[in-house]
């Protein structure tokens, strides 16, 4: 079976800063895959090229088979790829229900639409003609979310989705990916939350510094392994 | 939970909502800038001594002038210091085509208009490598480059007073001249905002401010960033240089550094948004009204009429950032033109 991504040998980075040193990994269509590791250790700058916003300097990523790289940033939404960034970005000169429909500009035809993200977040409902910028953190990363959604993406790259978060709103916001992905939408997750991560992900796989240095099923991996690849240290037996 | 767009039965047990740009305020505002068209088209026929025609013909290239700037630095984010290259573009494409060429004057107009289109591409290639500040800059540097070429220019004679010559007018009156300018003036300002509200109520108008918010985010959301600010670029050169063409036909004799001057076309233009409010399209509208009333006031002393409208535009930049439309949003969140949906129903808020 062909994966939906295919990354081979990607490195990437900032000018002379390389942020990430051959990148292999694969992500069939339908899971959950989450990126671990600890800070700096290139999971952001993963999901930024694949996103087109970090050029790669070398490696090849093919999307349902198609060369991801040669498609520049803005294309890409339109090729079933949605980034919910770092930080949610929300735009602040916007209002919830303008930064919900943004994300529908270059949509491609499917299920998502701003009624069925405010099924699936039912606490944006009273909050859509306010201001993003009054919003709680827990509320910027559902609209972040849902306006990654209503562009119906195959692939939807979710970066650090309980950053600064309360450990409930994290919880009500993890429950929703299952139907994101009973919708037909692949996810990739960047998580430091290794527990909320092996919870919620069909496969880790593990960044130090750049480079992959674990995967697999979080079922079939011991805490022991996970904590050993995320720290660099080595496993204890 | 579910939201109910205008004109959509509500699913059962939703909770009813309608989105809805009209607003009684915008309504009215619409109704009320109707009639004040309708008023001001039908100025040369009551105001016989022209006495308020022509400080009006100033005023209304101003504001056309003032809403484009709007579009970009207000809206788009492109905060260009270069715009008189455009006037002066449109002020010599009429010199050309009306006085060398021999083309109807006000046919000549539009004309203008597209060769200040055609030199905001260039302009373009160079300037959108640039952004915030050195975007400023470049566009000066830009427009002070086309200046100097003008006045250097053997053809274009711009070192020398150059003035459309009664031939190149063709057999109008001059009532008939004074009247058409009047109209091609009414024209830029009605136009210029009508522009604005369409580009607003459009998805490009979405994208722009995304844009305007943060260029990566809205190129990761799928919106092609270089060609959204590309539109209205060159839109707003469009409409500058039909602007400097019509500033031409109200006082028909120029030199370079007249037609591509930076405080006349550039400083007063931003003053009068500042004042008025940049972002919003009334906001223009008030600042070229305070610009009416300090010009009237100092007519005959052009250099405090510039430090009157400057030193009010510097402490509305510090006291009121949003201008005098966001003195009256403070007050009460009015819209006069319906450009933006608003959310109606429990919950909503209004801002």
């Amino acid at each position: 079976m062909t994966a939906l991504l295919d990354v081979r040998g990607l490195s990437a980075g900032y000018g002379d800063f390389q942020a990430l040193f051959e990148v292999y990994m694969a992500v069939e269509e339908g899971e959950t895959l989450a990126i671990i590791g600890a800070n700096g250790a290139g999971k952001t700058t993963l999901l930024r090229t694949l996103a087109g916003l970090v050029p790669a300097s070398s490696g090849t990523v093919r999307f349902a088979g198609a060369d991801l790289l040669a498609v520049p940033a803005w294309k890409r939404v339109g090729h079933g790829i949605s980034l919910v960034p770092e930080g949610r970005m929300l735009f602040p000169s916007l209002d919830v229900r303008e930064n919900l429909l943004i994300g529908a500009h270059a949509r491609r035809g499917g299920r998502w639409n701003l009624d069925r993200v405010i099924e699936v977040f039912p606490l944006l409902a009273p909050l859509l003609g306010r201001p993003s910028e009054v919003l709680s953190g827990g509320e910027k990363q559902a609209v972040a979310i849902g306006r990654a959604l209503m562009a119906n993406p195959r692939l939807m790259l979710l970066d650090e989705v309980s950053l600064g978060l309360a450990p409930l709103v994290v919880k009500q916001l993890y429950a929703a990916l299952p139907e994101v992905v009973e919708a037909g939408t692949t996810v990739l997750v960047v998580e430091q939350d290794i527990g909320q991560a092996a919870a919620a992900a069909d496969r880790l796989v593990c960044l130090l510094e750049g480079r992959v240095v674990l995967e697999g099923d979080p079922d079939c991996l011991t805490r022991g392994d996970i904590v050993a690849a995320y720290f660099g240290m080595k496993a204890e037996t | 939970m579910s939201v109910r767009r205008t004109g959509q039965p509500a699913a059962p047990g939703a909770t009813a909502y309608r989105i809805s740009r009209s607003t009684a305020e915008s309504k009215a505002g619409l109704a009320g800038s109707a009639l004040l068209v309708i008023v001001l088209f039908t100025l040369p026929w009551w105001d016989s001594d022209g006495s308020l025609q022509t400080p009006l013909v100033v005023v209304l290239y101003y504001l056309g002038l003032a809403q484009m700037w709007n579009l970009l630095a207000g809206f788009a984010g492109m905060i260009s210091i270069g715009q008189q290259m455009f006037v002066g573009a449109g002020t010599y494409a009429l010199l050309q085509f009306a006085e060398a060429w021999g083309l109807d004057p006000w046919l000549s107009v539009p004309a203008a208009g597209l060769v200040a289109a055609a030199l905001s591409a260039p302009v373009a290639l160079f300037a959108f490598r640039l952004s915030g500040g050195y975007f400023a800059i470049g566009t000066w540097v830009a427009a002070e480059a086309v200046r100097l070429l003008v006045t250097e220019s053997n053809d274009l004679r711009g070192g020398d007073v150059r003035s459309l010559t009664r031939e190149s007018l063709g057999d109008y009156s001059l009532e008939t001249r004074a009247n058409v300018t009047y109209w091609l003036a009414l024209a830029l300002a009605v136009g210029g905002t009508a522009i604005v509200v369409v580009v607003l109520r459009s998805r490009v108008g979405l994208a722009l401010r995304s844009v305007r918010d943060s260029e990566d985010g809205a190129r990761s959301l799928g919106i092609d960033v270089i060609r959204t600010k590309a539109l209205v670029w060159v839109v707003a050169a469009f409409w500058t240089g039909c602007a400097g063409a019509v500033i031409l036909l109200s006082a028909p004799s120029t030199t370079a550094a007249s037609a591509f001057s930076v405080s006349r076309w550039m400083a007063l233009v931003i003053f009068i948004v500042v004042i008025g409010g940049v972002g919003s399209t009334t906001g223009p509208v008030l600042g070229v009204l305070v610009f009416w009333f300090i010009d009237e006031q100092l007519s005959d002393a052009e250099a405090w009429r510039f430090i009157v409208l400057g030193g009010i535009a510097a402490v509305m930049a510090i006291v009121a950032p949003r201008g005098l439309y966001g003195l009256i949003q403070r007050w009460r969140p009015l819209q006069f033109f319906p450009v933006r949906r608003r959310l109606i129903g429990p919950g909503a808020d209004s801002s």
